[in-house]
């Protein structure tokens, strides 16, 4: 706007200066349309903030427009309200993230601080024993759970990632291999958009098709569901980090007679270590939070199960899930006694949907930790190559 | 591990290999295999997806009213077509209205980004919406299910109720909502097709956003500033240079949004009150499903060819988003070709 109002006013001088609005006057629309949405919303009698917002804003590109139209003629009426409506947009979309986050400190904020029977317990303990409106219980078990599951997902998803990612850089120059290298980039695209729940059910029947027992759940099924939605986030993230490295630092190496491979490692891989880091963290980011193909192949248990190939596991989005679908707990009596331990708990209907907010919280937490790691390394360790 | 050495260490690389002679020879061998079977492991994994979910959805083929002659099943149990097409509707149905809702949305942020917010409040504004992306799906679920449910009755009431054919409009169901989708009698709680669709909406807006704000910055600069010195405002910048600049590739980031919204889970599972019909009724509980949460809730009970039947559903699923995709990713290769 500044480019617009300078170059106008330099052309025609103080005639076109006064065409354009000043930004009090816009302002003073704004506190207007508002005033007059209340004052609507008062008279109909359901006066609310939000909705003093909503119909203040609506008036405000009326107003706008009519106003502008008067004053600035009809280009830059399209012009003004055309803006409004770029920034609501911007706020619409801000509204649901801010709402979110909020709910989830809060919510789940307060349950971690005020957990029985001291601070910080929903942390240290798991649900075994937890029954009925028990204000107890914790995600030991399945933050456990989530870090194993995740930690296998990515040791099978990290190699497999990180060479299919050299293979496309270093090793898809000529024959066959071109035409192989094309598939394998289309393919990866494709798995991009595998839904979770798909990749899910690829875990559940690639091992049920070898078990006699087709209740069998383990850890394990869910790592492998897992890499395959990982799998491809890590070639893309990596192949960029490859392809940026100059195609001079390798010629060097060869002329020095080093042998391709040590290259690739010495001097390809090393220089885009950041970058490469930065990539997987993210896709480690995005994994840990994915929740139908868990919900497929790991089930839900009480307690801390460490073994990936013996039996259920508890984990973080299952949980949440399950204590969601719970839903509200019934309180006969005061107080509820855990049948594993024998201690003695309050009873609160919303304890079920307190759990789940206060695991919200720890997911989140862990999501946003790994997201600041990885923005903190592509900070700090970046190649600098531009020296 | 950090790289600012590369080069004190390049001179002695060459040493290394010559001290064991032959390993230089293996060295390569090894690591070209390795990444080349890389590679290979893609098409397999994809290969298996495929083979493994046709292979345990056979007991379902086997029972089914479609494939009965084939096989000489007696009684068969499933409908291969019947039984997944109202799933498919819904699935369809909540992709749709969520694109309808975040298209415009994600165009206005990917400019209110690209164009209109100050170059230095731009990255941090751009961080923020892809703070949306990193939230676990779950977590939309549990705050649309707990929080916003509540908070969308009465816009949904307003659509409802209020937005009828009043009775001195002739030739018009009086008393009828105005658009039909919004029709029907909710209920409350709304735990209906529309709210699941907003959930999902909120979801991939992130998505669009990122790719549309992408090609929006790519648009030649100097095409912008031609247009501002011919005295267009910015609003005929946008509409006569960006927009026809960034099209394909909003189109490319709707579908790819649409891929993401056919097959997410959690959302619709902890939101929709589930049902099996063909209604266009987004507002009215109970009456719609999809595939994947569909898969998710039905999941526990099932074994046997139930549970055969539901790995059916899955493949339709994945045959649909990976048509979806490949369309998606045509149009980008097309527009990569032609920019």
């Amino acid at each position: 706007m500044s480019t617009a109002t300078t170059t106008a006013s330099t052309l025609s001088g103080a005639r076109a200066a006064e065409r354009r609005l000043p930004l009090w006057h816009l302002l003073l629309t704004g506190a207007a349309s508002l005033v007059l949405a209340a004052l609507i919303l008062a008279t109909f009698g359901n006066l609310s903030i939000v909705g003093v917002i909503l119909l203040g804003y609506v008036l405000h590109l009326v107003v706008t427009y009519v106003y502008s139209r008067v004053r600035e003629g009809r280009r830059w009426a399209a012009d003004r309200v055309v803006m409004l409506l770029v920034i609501g947009a911007f706020a619409i979309a801000l509204f649901p993230l801010l709402s979110l986050l909020w709910k989830v400190l809060v919510e789940g904020g307060s349950r971690v601080v005020k957990a029985a029977p001291h601070p910080l317990a929903f942390w240290t303990s798991d649900m075994s024993g937890v029954i009925g409106g028990a204000d107890a219980g914790g995600v030991l078990h399945a933050a456990i759970g989530t870090l194993l599951i995740t930690f296998w997902a990515s040791v099978i998803s990290i190699p497999i990632g990180l060479f299919t990612a050299i293979f496309l850089v270093e090793y898809s120059s000529t024959g066959w291999k071109r035409t192989l290298a094309k598939g394998v980039t289309f393919l990866v695209d494709i798995m991009t958009g595998i839904p979770s729940i798909v990749a899910g059910l690829f875990g559940l029947a690639l091992f049920l098709a070898f078990m006699p027992d087709q209740s069998v759940r383990m850890g394990i099924m869910g790592s492998v569901a897992l890499s395959l939605l990982m799998i491809p986030t890590v070639v893309r993230s990596s192949e960029e980090m490859l392809r940026l490295v100059p195609l001079d630092l390798r010629e060097a190496a060869y002329a020095l007679g080093v042998p391709k491979w040590l290259t690739v490692v010495r001097v390809v891989l090393r220089t885009s270590i950041a970058g490469l880091t930065t990539g997987i963290t993210l896709a480690i980011a995005r994994v840990i939070g994915e929740t139908a193909p868990l919900l497929l192949t790991v089930g839900m248990v009480t307690g801390i199960n460490w073994s990936m190939f013996d039996g259920r596991m508890a984990t973080l989005p299952t949980f949440i899930n399950q204590q969601y679908r719970a839903g509200s707990a019934q309180c006969r009596t005061d107080t509820v006694t855990n049948v594993v331990n024998g201690d003695v708990y309050s009873c609160s209907v919303t304890t079920n949907i307190d759990r789940a907010w206060a695991a919200a919280l720890t997911l989140i937490v862990i999501v946003m930790v790994l997201n600041l790691i990885a923005r903190l390394i592509s900070h700090y360790f970046s190649p600098k190559l531009s020296r | 591990m950090s790289s600012t050495d590369v080069a004190p260490d390049a001179p002695e690389a060459p040493e290394q290999p010559s001290l064991r002679s032959g390993g230089r020879r293996f060295g390569d061998t090894l690591f070209s295999a390795l990444s080349v079977g890389s590679g290979i492991l893609i098409f397999v994994t994809l290969a298996l997806v495929a083979i493994f979910l046709t292979a345990e959805s056979m007991p379902a083929f086997r029972e089914s009213k479609e494939l009965a002659g084939i096989f000489g099943t007696a009684d068969p149990a499933f409908s291969l077509i019947g039984g997944v097409a109202p799933y498919i509707f819904g699935t369809v149905l909540a992709a749709l209205i969520a694109l309808v809702i975040a298209i415009p949305v994600s165009i206005g942020i990917a400019l209110f980004i690209s164009h209109y917010a100050p170059r230095r409040m731009a990255a941090g504004l751009g961080y923020m919406i892809d703070l949306l992306a990193a939230v676990p799906s779950v977590v939309y679920g549990l705050w649309g299910g707990v929080w916003l449910v509540p908070r969308l009755e009465p816009l949904y009431v307003f659509l409802n109720q209020t937005l009828v054919w009043p009775s001195w409009v002739p030739l018009v169901p009086s008393g009828e909502a105005i658009i039909p989708l919004f029709a029907g009698d909710p209920t409350a709680p709304m735990r209906n097709l529309a709210s699941a669709a907003v959930v999902l909406a909120v979801m991939i807006l992130p998505i669009i956003t990122a790719m549309s704000r992408e090609v929006f910055l790519q648009v030649p600069r100097l095409q912008e500033e031609a247009a501002l010195a011919l005295g267009a405002t910015r609003f005929e910048v946008v509409k006569t240079v960006v927009l026809p600049f960034g099209r394909s590739g909003v189109v490319a980031a709707s579908m790819l949004g649409l891929g993401r919204a056919l097959g997410e889970t959690m959302a619709v599972l902890m939101i929709l009150a589930p049902g099996a019909t063909f209604s266009w009724h987004i507002l009215e509980v109970g009456m719609h499903n999809t595939i994947a949460a569909n898969i998710a809730s039905k999941q526990a009970e099932s074994s046997g060819a139930d549970m055969s039947y539901l790995i059916y559903t899955g493949l339709v699923l994945f045959v649909l988003t990976f048509i979806i995709n490949a369309i998606a990713r045509w149009i980008v290769s097309r527009t990569t070709v032609k920019g």
